[in-house]
């Protein structure tokens, strides 16, 4: 029982990360229906960022993460604007914003690889080695931050996404872009802000992350994206609070996965659990059947 | 008519010259080795082609049913004695039926779900492939693969087994050819200008996108197999994702749904990295910018542009030299000015 529930400990703060990361793939295919293929990456250059400036330039880490957030947020405004926008604009069909998100996964993974090479490094963390013994659990200090911060976060965003005038603007687009232009939205600006949000806070979960098993290496990302990605479908795409719901399920079986079968299993349980709800539920636990535009 | 009589002639012409290369000794064993390498990549790409290309639905898991179609092959080879030909049908069925398990559930959807289902399948693949020691050996790989043997002729050089991997993709070609051609391959063209419109003109569009992802990795798998008698030993490390990266570069290199474009790009992306071998490092990152690249290009009205036209009028002027060459014409241009 101890042991289940050490790893429930485990599975709420690896939750709260991909919880992060969901968030972003939520709300871009929640605004134009794509599946945004770079996320893991943007996950996997947030850390890097981070590293190389925290450890290799030698920047204390308060200026380490601004400088991250600010380089990651460019890069997701920039990766909307010069691949995306264009064929939004010209009306392709959709499997060309598919196979453009997958290019610039690749084109970033690969220029990680060709600068910083496939080896993995160490990476620094706060609260060295510090935890919390609650009797018989140990719960790490890294691992109280990191589900504080998330449960920060999130409030904000939901807070954002239905109070402020921007995020009410994001909720239109999503339902409805083209009235939401007649009504005087710029959808091309609420765009942009949704890929800044969502890149920033997978870079920040990438920094999470890493903080929290200590490593990294190129890979990273990719192993994210379909465990974010599931999580997303599961919760009901496009629903944040369904994104956060899916992201902690998806954590408790890769975490049981691990603790009880065996730790080679733990990828192919959210793999499962994928082919489980596009089979029986492939609208999510709390998404609503939604009706094919034409 | 007279046209399509020329460019069979022409075909036929290509085929017989490629099938003949290695008897004019002008193919090294390198060479023969990169060739064959060509063929199996080719099958891949055409296979991917059909599903991704002529239907639209973006697959990212051919390396997965790659790797099927190798296993198969390979442990019916090492463990059962089997002729390479048996592998070649089972294993190709095999990634077939993991395919209609994979898309069904998948293709009920339209959007990216396919292409993010199917990358975690490759990786699947490729974990079992590793974990499963008792029957893939794990990564020490699978050894002592038989090479094909025909009645006790074994095709053990590379230049007979050149012909064999020939031979197989001609068939594979055919097959992928015609079907992309067929009512089928128009049903699946439609599915990919918009499925609700050819969902409204009577075609099943779940069931022929299933079908159509079966087939392709029916043929990836034959590709798989092709690799593993080729090579006689193959590991999981051969199975990465970058191999279905490299082959959806080809099929959008070629120009997403272009059979023979498909081709050219196959054989392209295969021998150039073989010729720069100290780009090795970068190979995966000019993928990516070919798929961004050729996807921004969709925007962009090339023949409208203003170096469209200046491109098309040299052309015009060269294309209209040569030709009044050939027929002896004096160019109308010269004329007006001597």
């Amino acid at each position: 029982m101890t042991y289940f529930l050490q790893l429930t400990i485990n599975a709420i703060a690896l939750g709260s990360i991909y919880a992060l990361t969901a968030v972003g793939y939520s709300m871009v295919y929640g605004i134009l229906e794509l599946v945004n293929f770079a996320h893991g990456s943007v996950f996997m250059l947030g850390a890097f960022s981070y590293y190389i400036f925290a450890v290799l330039v030698g920047l204390p880490w308060y200026l380490s993460f601004l400088i991250t957030f600010i380089l990651i947020g460019i890069v997701g405004f920039a990766y909307d604007r010069l691949t995306l926008l264009p064929l939004r604009r010209t009306n392709q069909p959709k499997f060309t914003g598919l196979i453009c998100t997958l290019g610039v996964s690749i084109v970033l993974q690969n220029l990680v690889f060709v600068f910083m090479g496939s080896n993995t490094r160490q990476f620094p963390t706060f609260f060295e080695g510090r935890y919390l013994s609650l009797g018989p659990f140990n719960i790490s200090f890294i691992q109280i931050l990191i589900v504080c911060l998330s449960v920060a976060i999130m409030v904000a965003l939901s807070l954002f996404v239905k109070k402020a005038k921007l995020g009410v603007a994001m909720r239109a687009v999503a339902q409805n872009s083209m009235a939401s232009e007649w009504m005087g939205i710029n959808v091309n600006s609420v765009v942009s802000l949704t890929f800044i949000i969502g890149s920033v806070l997978a870079a920040l979960s990438g920094i999470l992350s890493c903080m929290s098993f200590r490593s990294l290496d190129i890979t990273i990302g990719s192993t994210i994206a379909i465990k974010a990605f599931t999580a997303t479908v599961l919760g009901g795409i496009g629903n944040l609070g369904g994104a956060v719901l899916g992201a902690f399920i998806v954590a408790m079986a890769e975490s049981y996965t691990a603790g009880f079968i065996s730790s080679d299993m733990r990828d192919l349980s959210a793999f499962v659990i994928l082919m489980l709800v596009l089979l029986f539920r492939p609208n999510g636990l709390l998404g609503k059947a939604v009706q094919k535009k034409v | 008519m007279k046209r399509s009589i020329v460019s069979k002639i022409i075909l036929l012409f290509v085929i017989l010259l490629v099938a003949a290369l290695p008897f004019l000794g002008v193919l090294s064993q390198y060479t023969q080795r990169i060739a064959i390498m060509c063929f199996i990549y080719i099958i891949l790409a055409t296979s991917l082609n059909l599903i991704s290309g002529v239907a639209g639905q973006v697959s990212m898991g051919h390396a997965g049913f790659f790797a099927i179609g190798a296993y198969t092959s390979a442990i019916l080879s090492v463990d059962f004695q089997m002729p390479a030909l048996v592998g070649l049908l089972c294993g190709g069925l095999l990634s077939g039926l993991f395919a209609l398990a994979v898309g069904w559930p998948c293709l009920k959807l339209s959007g990216g779900y396919l292409a993010i289902f199917t990358l975690g399948f490759a990786e699947v693949i490729r974990l079992i492939c590793i974990n499963w020691r008792s029957l893939t050996r794990g990564n020490y790989g699978l050894r002592g693969i038989s090479r094909p043997s025909f009645g006790g002729y074994v095709l053990d050089t590379n230049l007979k087994y050149y012909l064999y991997a020939f031979v197989i993709m001609l068939i594979c070609l055919f097959f992928l050819h015609n079907l992309g051609k067929s009512w089928f391959g128009r049903n699946l063209a439609a599915i990919k200008d918009d499925e609700i419109p050819a969902e409204a003109m009577g075609i099943n569009v779940h069931l022929s996108k299933t079908i159509a992802f079966a087939i392709s990795a029916f043929f990836a798998g034959v590709a798989g197999s092709v690799y593993a008698h080729f090579m006689t030993y193959i590991d999981p490390s051969a199975f990465v994702s970058d191999v279905s990266t490299t082959v959806l570069g080809m099929v959008v290199l070629g120009g997403f749904g272009s059979f023979y474009g498909c081709i050219a790009s196959a054989s392209v992306l295969t021998a150039l990295p073989e010729m720069l071998r100290g780009f090795s490092e970068y190979r995966m990152l000019l993928y990516g910018f070919v798929l961004v690249i050729a996807m921004l290009l969709r925007t962009v009205d090339v023949k409208n542009s203003a170096l469209g036209i200046r491109l098309q009028g040299v052309y015009r002027t060269v294309s209209g030299s040569v030709r009044n060459f050939f027929t002896g014409k004096a160019s109308p241009k010269k004329g007006k000015g001597v």
